[in-house]
């Protein structure tokens, strides 16, 4: 059922749907008002779950843990400071192979404290072992969640996964989203079977210490379930696709790159400004493509190297910056073309919030064809001096 | 509760040091608590020493997570069982760097939410699986190895965290301190708090010979002394009201001091009236406040 | 071999690390002085003192690592240590 509605209030109603039973809640810019909707929910009784106010992002992840452990589907959501405060949770959550499913309202770490969108928070846990999904709007971040949950809980990766959308260029703003109903949602995710859990009937010890003889094993295997997720996802997001005609089974998307000579690369909501900027530049005869990342992690470089095989140049827009190197996006990007002749050039943009347009991308473009790459895009004159 | 059992639901072949007062805590909490018991354990010594992979000496479903989080895995687990109509008792164990320092946010959230789970601290007054460190546990003048004894230190320069106070201060029900050295005591205790609901913690005294300097045959021996000199106090309070104290013919606190390696700077090369007299003080205080003290018919 | 997932085991392999290899001292049981009060039991951190038919305590020697707690707490005097044969 198609709807008008707030971001964060169809993420809020599609993760009520997926019937989480605990759900461990704190606030943070721009994430809140997903809690506050299942709060509601709760308190009317339109879902049914234990919902635990704690008392840190720290403590939420940890409750959401001992949950999953204990055989229950789980959910939080964070963005930013609250993500970095959670850190070493999210790498017990991965190693201890726990199918937690958060949002990220994805906002710019501190310091400087910005509560403004870009990327930096979740990228920074590219290492953890978490899944990465990224949402170009409202509608594939509400979808982005039954996915979600289906990938993590497929005994085959049977890893956490974080859902991606931008803070407040996504979370606060309005679109129309196609609701599904309790029932459509029952018939795409089932009830949580969890592949092993804390039971009185069957004990089993959790979380052990694993000394050098046994570490490396344990790492090796997160790694092949992070990358059975690349064939897993695709699997999930066919059978969504059949049930409900939006098709999100392509690791990457792209968008008029049949004939392009410049591909632009970039991930979450600054791909529906690239897509516009894109038919502008098209109807003035600039052969322009984008090459959309929907998974981060795994990250999907044999699709990357196919989809760009055929380009002059790739222009990656980073909404995020690795300090001290470069952007994430290109740093993979680069490596998934490595032995290929094609120049990949890097573009940091859009930090903190800091509007990005449709004149900036083509901008972008042309920095690109005049091989001015590796740079912060648009910064003010004071620093430049 | 089994007393006929040998290893019971805690197996042989863990790793602790022999004479561990620890290990008995785990022994015996689990002998009242029974089978349908989940663990949720911090790191530390008890952790270490029972789940070297793919070893475990535990017999019951146990979590371990991280070191400071073992009250909000426990939060959740809880609540997981709560949705799913599941009646399994829940113990969250941790030392006393675990409970009274790194773990106080998560520790102070999960009692103000009132869960119904119980807390058991096995206070053996310092971080002992990393090397003996002084922690908020660790008593007035105990030499450590981040609080030495030396020539400008008589070592832990603070009293005890009174955190049985604290979380009684929360709101819990029930809130005790026991010691292994009277092992029927704190399995009551353990049995009362797993069938109180809500919120529940036990403080249970658990010398440890390794870290504080006494042979492992004696870990007994030194809990009793700790106790009969007012440096340790066993008591139970029911909704932040003391209702039973363990009274005894107080001895001088030198009786236990002397005993422990941690202390020996009180005693060599020379006795040191003023600090044994500082450490008496906080006895006398103990004393005082709970009414330890048997009054002999003279 | 497969490895427990997200590392994870269960009961019975701690039995494989057979501690009483650790042993200094042993100690024997006098069971004439015993009155089967099941104090050593109750105080022995490996839980590795079973009872006998009649009650009486029997040791693990696989598992003992001679700390000696039982023999210290027995009140009737019905366990002694003795430094180890080997």
């Amino acid at each position: 059922m198609l709807q008008i509605t707030e971001g964060s209030l169809a993420v809020a109603d599609a993760v009520g749907k997926c019937r989480p039973q605990v759900i461990a809640a704190y606030p943070i810019t721009p994430q809140t008002h997903i809690v506050e909707a299942l709060a509601e929910m709760v308190a009317n009784c339109t879902i049914d779950a234990e919902y635990i106010t704690v008392e840190s992002e720290f403590s939420a992840l940890s409750a959401c843990l001992g949950a999953s452990a204990a055989g229950s589907r789980v959910y939080s959501a964070t963005t930013s400071q609250g993500l970095a405060l959670m850190f070493e949770v999210c790498f017990n959550c991965a190693g201890m192979r726990l199918p937690v499913v958060m949002t990220i309202a994805n906002r710019a770490m501190g310091a400087p404290l910005s509560i403004w969108n870009d990327q930096q928070d979740s990228i920074s846990l590219r290492d953890s072992g978490w899944l990465q999904f990224y949402a170009e709007d409202n509608q594939e971040a509400t979808d982005l969640h039954y996915l979600a949950y289906r990938v993590s809980e497929d005994h085959r990766v049977l890893l956490p996964s974080f859902v991606c959308f931008d803070g407040f260029i996504l979370s606060h703003t309005y679109e129309p989203v196609d609701i599904l109903s309790q029932e459509e949602a029952d018939r795409y995710l089932p009830r949580f079977r969890p592949f092993q859990r804390l039971d009185a009937d069957d004990p089993i010890s959790f979380g052990l210490f694993a000394a050098p003889d046994y570490y490396m094993e344990f790492r090796y295997e997160i790694d092949q379930a992070a990358k059975k997720a690349l064939s897993v996802f695709p699997e999930a997001g066919r059978e969504f696709a059949e049930l409900f005609g939006r098709d999100y089974s392509g690791l990457v998307e792209s968008y008029r790159m049949e004939d392009a000579d410049c591909a632009l690369v970039a991930m979450g909501s600054l791909c529906g400004t690239v897509k516009d900027a894109i038919d502008d530049m098209r109807d003035a005869g600039r052969k322009v493509g984008l090459l959309k990342i929907r998974t981060f992690r795994p990250f999907p470089a044999e699709e990357v190297k196919k989809a760009l095989s055929g380009v002059s140049r790739v222009a990656v827009l980073d909404k995020n910056i690795s300090l001290g190197s470069k952007g994430a996006v290109a740093l993979e990007v680069k490596d998934a073309l490595y032995g290929s002749q094609i120049p990949v050039h890097d573009y940091i943009i859009g930090l903190g919030g800091r509007d990005v347009q449709k004149k900036d991308i083509a901008r972008v473009v042309t920095l690109a064809e005049e091989g001015k790459g590796d740079l912060y895009y648009g910064l003010r004159e004071e620093v430049l001096k | 509760m089994n007393d006929k059992a040998a290893c019971g639901l805690f197996d042989s072949g863990h790793r602790a040091c022999g004479g561990c007062g620890a290990a008995m805590a785990a022994r015996l909490m689990l002998d009242a608590a029974g089978k349908d018991t989940i663990i949720v354990s911090s790191t530390g010594c008890m952790e270490v020493f029972s789940t070297p992979y793919p070893e475990t000496a535990w017999k019951v479903p146990w979590i371990h997570s991280l070191f400071e989080n073992n009250s909000a895995v426990a939060s959740g687990i809880v609540a997981a069982l709560a949705k799913q109509g599941r009646k399994e008792k829940v113990i969250a164990i941790g030392g006393d760097g675990a409970t009274f320092d790194i773990g106080i946010l998560c520790l102070s959230g999960a009692f103000e939410r009132g869960h119904d789970f119980t807390y058991i601290c096995y206070d053996n007054e310092a971080y002992m699986n990393t090397g003996i460190q002084r922690s908020g546990a660790t008593p007035y003048d105990a030499s450590t190895t981040t609080s030495p004894a030396g020539s400008c230190s008589f070592g832990n320069k603070r009293p005890k965290k009174d955190l049985p106070m604290i979380l009684a201060a929360h709101g819990a029900p029930y809130v005790a301190t026991a010691s292994i050295a009277y092992p029927p005591d704190f399995k009551k205790k353990v049995e009362k708090a797993v069938n109180t609901p809500g919120p529940c913690y036990i403080q249970v005294h658990a010398p440890c010979c390794t870290g504080w300097g006494f042979e492992g045959e004696k870990t007994i021996a030194v809990g009793k002394l700790a106790i009969e000199t007012g440096l340790w106090v066993n008591y139970e309070m029911e909704n932040g009201v003391v209702t039973k104290v363990k009274k005894v013919v107080r001895k001088p606190v030198e009786d236990y001091l002397i005993e422990q390696k941690r202390f020996r700077h009180l005693f060599k090369p020379k006795k040191n009236e003023a600090e044994i007299a500082k450490i008496q003080a906080l006895a006398d205080r103990n004393a005082e406040k709970f009414g330890i003290d048997i009054k002999l018919k003279t | 071999m497969a490895l427990g997932t997200g590392c994870t085991a269960r009961p019975g392999k701690s039995r494989n690390n057979r501690t009483g290899s650790w042993r200094v001292f042993r100690p024997a049981f006098i069971h004439e002085r015993c009155t089967s009060c099941g104090m050593c039991r109750i105080v022995c951190p490996e839980g590795c003192i079973g009872e006998n038919e009649e009650g009486l305590p029997v040791p693990d020697y696989d598992y003992c690592k001679g700390c000696g707690l039982c023999a210290e707490e027995c009140p009737s005097e019905a366990v002694e240590m003795k430094k180890e044969e080997k």
